[in-house]
């Protein structure tokens, strides 16, 4: 494999990074949204956002990818493939990060939010810093996990013409006919974004425990 | 026990809160019948009864922690409603202190007491903060500030907690079962405090099981059972002559000696 070729995996790499960041800052401002109404105590919000997160973790993130991509484009809203696997990213990540913090915001004991209300703090900042900074360190493990699980599902992408890192070790190893190192090296480049946030994931949640300890 | 802080005389000062035919359900339970109270500002009243008369109950209701479903409950004038604007009223006069303390773990014991100035009352950062130090320092626990709860002790904690809720200078505070959950030699640094909070001329519900405190501070003892008031009277009567045969009963039992 010569430089060009390895060039090409890296640029491919650039794209799977910044779908991945697309997905998982688009997806956590959405996951805040459905979280808080998942937690709204008003029974039509919570039924909304239980609705989307069952849809979207009901169904397969490649069929999720199709839909936004072939289905749009079947009503008219012909969108590039690159605003189509984000939308599908954001959405995807938007329910399951919802979930997840759905999750630690119910963990957070009660008597907080009560300590909260009986000081006068109103809703906004009852959540903002009171609740959330709890929830956030409760669901600091969970949510790494989930960032890796999407870095390495926007290999998906690649089944609507996104050039990210999978498609372009396909593309390469269907260049030079040596598929086992192509896909050697590009699962070392997956690992390589992967590894490193699991060890960061981990760092922060020892160091929040000492915090709170 | 001696008494070091006089029985106030307040017949004369206006009703600070009053509850009135107040009632409570949680589903098909009755939690609160009937309830029929009047506070006058700088009175001091305990709260006491079996676990499960609504003693929590019935002061959670009061700044509105709990939603009572019939009845009125008028907090320093105002008349807590479903509008927001009188519950914010009333949570601005009443402070709460509560029985695992429930102080913010992500924050220092500084930043707990300057959070809810610096967002409900809108005061500057120095202001909160000069507050804030004023009272850690009132309930002696200045040296702690830039400690994380945790790493208190539990009396120390509460008084945090205490000093928390007082720098929202409200004129009324519920205490709900403040050293329940302390460790013996813990309890009396608590006490103390509240006894110095007493003495200073601050309005006090407290529903607590120290009866040593009842007798020294309380100008009222209130004794409830299943939901209702049994029974109000001044500590010496409560303890000394109780008409109900349920207040005997109880006072018999937190009251025997080992």
């Amino acid at each position: 494999m010569g430089l060009g070729e390895f060039l090409f995996l890296l640029t491919g790499l650039k794209w799977t990074v910044a779908l991945s960041a697309i997905g998982f800052v688009c997806g956590a401002i959405g996951g805040l949204a459905i979280a808080l109404m998942r937690t709204s105590g008003m029974r039509p919000l919570e039924r909304l956002a239980a609705g989307y997160i069952a849809l979207f973790q009901g169904t397969p993130l490649l069929m999720q990818l199709f839909v936004v991509y072939y289905g749009l484009a079947l009503v008219g809203l012909r969108l590039s493939a690159w605003v189509a696997v984000s939308i599908g990213f954001t959405l995807h990540a938007s329910a399951y990060l919802g979930e997840i913090w759905r999750g630690s915001i119910e963990a957070v004991p009660r008597g907080q939010t009560e300590a909260a209300s009986a000081l006068n703090l109103k809703y906004v900042s009852r959540m903002k810093d009171v609740v959330l900074p709890q929830a956030i360190r409760i669901s600091l493990p969970a949510t790494v996990g989930f960032l890796v699980q999407l870095i390495k599902g926007t290999s998906l992408a690649s089944i609507v013409g996104f050039t990210e890192l999978a498609r372009a070790g396909n593309i390469v190893s269907n260049q030079i006919f040596q598929p086992l190192l192509v896909f050697g090296i590009v699962g070392i480049l997956y690992f390589l974004m992967c590894w490193p946030l699991s060890l960061y994931g981990s760092h922060l949640e020892r160091r929040f425990a000492v915090a709170s300890r | 026990m001696t008494r070091h802080v006089p029985i106030r005389d307040t017949a004369t000062a206006d009703p600070m809160i009053v509850m009135a035919d107040v009632e409570k359900w949680y589903g098909g339970f009755k939690a609160l019948s009937a309830i029929n109270l009047s506070v006058r500002r700088g009175e001091r009243i305990v709260l006491c009864g079996p676990s499960g008369s609504g003693k929590s109950t019935l002061i959670r209701c009061i700044n509105r922690l709990e939603v009572c479903q019939k009845g009125e409950i008028r907090v320093g004038g105002t008349r807590l409603d479903d509008d927001g604007h009188s519950i914010d009223a009333v949570r601005r006069e009443v402070g709460m202190v509560f029985q695992h303390f429930n102080l913010f773990p992500h924050m220092t014991v500084l930043q707990n007491c300057m959070l809810a100035p610096m967002r409900a009352l809108k005061v500057s950062r120095r202001e909160a903060e000069e507050t804030a130090r004023r009272l850690l320092d009132r309930v002696r626990i200045s040296e702690q500030a830039d400690k994380y709860p945790a790493q208190l002790s539990g009396g120390q904690q509460q008084r945090v907690a205490i000093a928390r809720a007082l720098c929202m200078r409200p004129s009324v505070m519920l205490f709900d079962e403040p050293t329940s959950a302390l460790d013996p030699e813990m309890v009396k640094e608590v006490l103390d405090t509240m006894i110095g909070l007493a003495e200073e001329g601050m309005t006090m519900i407290c529903v607590t099981h120290e009866m040593g405190f009842a007798r020294q501070v309380a100008d009222r003892v209130i004794f409830m059972a299943e939901g209702s008031i049994v029974e109000e009277a001044p500590p010496d009567t409560f303890f000394t002559q109780p008409r109900h045969e349920r207040t005997r009963k109880f006072l018999g039992e937190i009251l025997r000696p080992y």
